[in-house]
């Protein structure tokens, strides 16, 4: 009799958690594969301007990236006001963006030296003597795919 | 003596220090990816001799210190830079072997030949604001790829998305091969009928 005797007591058992750390670990490597961690920090105001027409920057292997605005306001004091370009963590004449290129590209493999792309990040309150000077130096080490990165948007938020 | 087995050590805290790292890297991930408009370079080297290139083939777009648009020698707003572009290029003024059969335009005797003759001149001051010139480029790259969609569209009628979106498909490195191989020559054969032609000058000084 007593041995098919039923459980007294309707209490919940407390739900076990043991596999918690099995979950959140998956989490975990789920985000530590999908991180791109910023690579330089931004010395530049970086406002881009916004365009509709444009192609996705897949594969980040095969990007460069060549950062030109106004300093920002911590560095005013410091480089003044005029547009500047920033390269990796430091700020850069025109000339040194040859050089750049070339050490990139060398830093790259093999397969992808021919493929790669320059992604400019450039401010839209720049003038464009700035980005030409760029264009002309890249045009000088043969880095010929050029990226004009823009925000998602129409056209119009342009004209101000 | 009696033998003590090893204390168990207490995993209770794991979570607590796998949710320290996974916030971490939540914070700092940036999934989302760049984009723009994707431009080449003309290379370096001088071309001995310029072809010569009829004046109503070329289509020019101004663009000065004052970010003021001039188009074809008329002042113009930014708004009306397309529809004047694709005028342009959908004209098919040309005869004979230079005749565009799939043009849709006015056939003017003087705007441009065939869209593979006509050639987008842009040229910008050095004090031009760098937001105008993107517009400016927008507006162009917009005008070729209304008339890319059209042709897509009409050609391959059962494809059921535009030149725009089976470029994008093809770009991306999810489809399979099999899909893009498909695609390739479909949306080779439109670039062909309006090819990219953008030329764009090294800006003038300002005095």
């Amino acid at each position: 009799m007593s041995k098919f005797k039923k459980k007294k007591g309707g209490e919940l058992p407390a739900i076990s958690t043991a596999s918690l750390p099995d979950i959140v670990f998956m989490l975990l490597f789920f985000f530590m594969v999908a991180t791109v961690m910023r690579d330089s920090t931004l010395m530049v105001k970086n406002q881009l301007p916004a365009a509709d027409q444009i192609q996705k920057l897949d594969k980040k292997d095969r990007v460069m990236y060549i950062y030109a605005g106004e300093p920002s306001t911590r560095y005013t004091d410091k480089y003044g006001s005029q547009p500047r370009i920033q390269l990796n963590d430091k700020f850069a004449t025109v000339s040194e963006v040859a050089p750049f290129v070339l050490a990139e590209r060398a830093s790259k493999r093999q397969e992808l030296q021919n493929v790669l792309t320059t992604a400019l990040k450039v401010d839209g309150d720049t003038k464009m003597g700035l980005i030409s000077d760029i264009k002309q130096e890249l045009r000088k080490v043969n880095a010929l795919k050029i990226n004009y990165t823009t925000r998602v948007g129409d056209y119009t938020q342009n004209i101000d | 003596m009696a033998k003590r087995s090893a204390p168990e050590v207490n995993a209770g805290s794991m979570a607590d220090i796998a949710f320290l790292l996974l916030i971490f890297f939540l914070v700092t991930t940036t999934i989302e990816t760049d984009s723009g408009i994707n431009r080449k370079l003309p290379p370096i080297e001088d071309v001995e001799d310029p072809p010569i290139i009829k004046e109503k083939n070329i289509f020019t777009v101004v663009v000065n210190k004052n970010n003021q648009l001039l188009v074809e020698e008329e002042l113009t707003d930014v708004s009306d830079l397309r529809s004047m572009a694709i005028e342009f290029l959908d004209n098919g003024g040309g005869e004979g072997e230079e005749a565009c059969d799939y043009c849709q335009g006015d056939r003017d005797p003087k705007s441009s030949d065939n869209p593979d003759k006509a050639i987008i001149s842009l040229k910008n001051d050095r004090e031009t604001s760098y937001k105008i010139y993107i517009a400016v480029q927008n507006e162009l790259v917009a005008a070729y790829n209304d008339l890319r969609d059209r042709e897509f569209n009409r050609l391959f009628p059962n494809e059921s998305m535009s030149f725009v979106e089976a470029n994008k498909k093809y770009s991306d490195p999810r489809t399979s091969s099999d899909e893009k191989e498909r695609l390739k020559p479909k949306l080779d054969e439109v670039k062909l009928m309006f090819p990219q032609k953008l030329s764009e000058a090294e800006p003038s000084k300002t005095n």
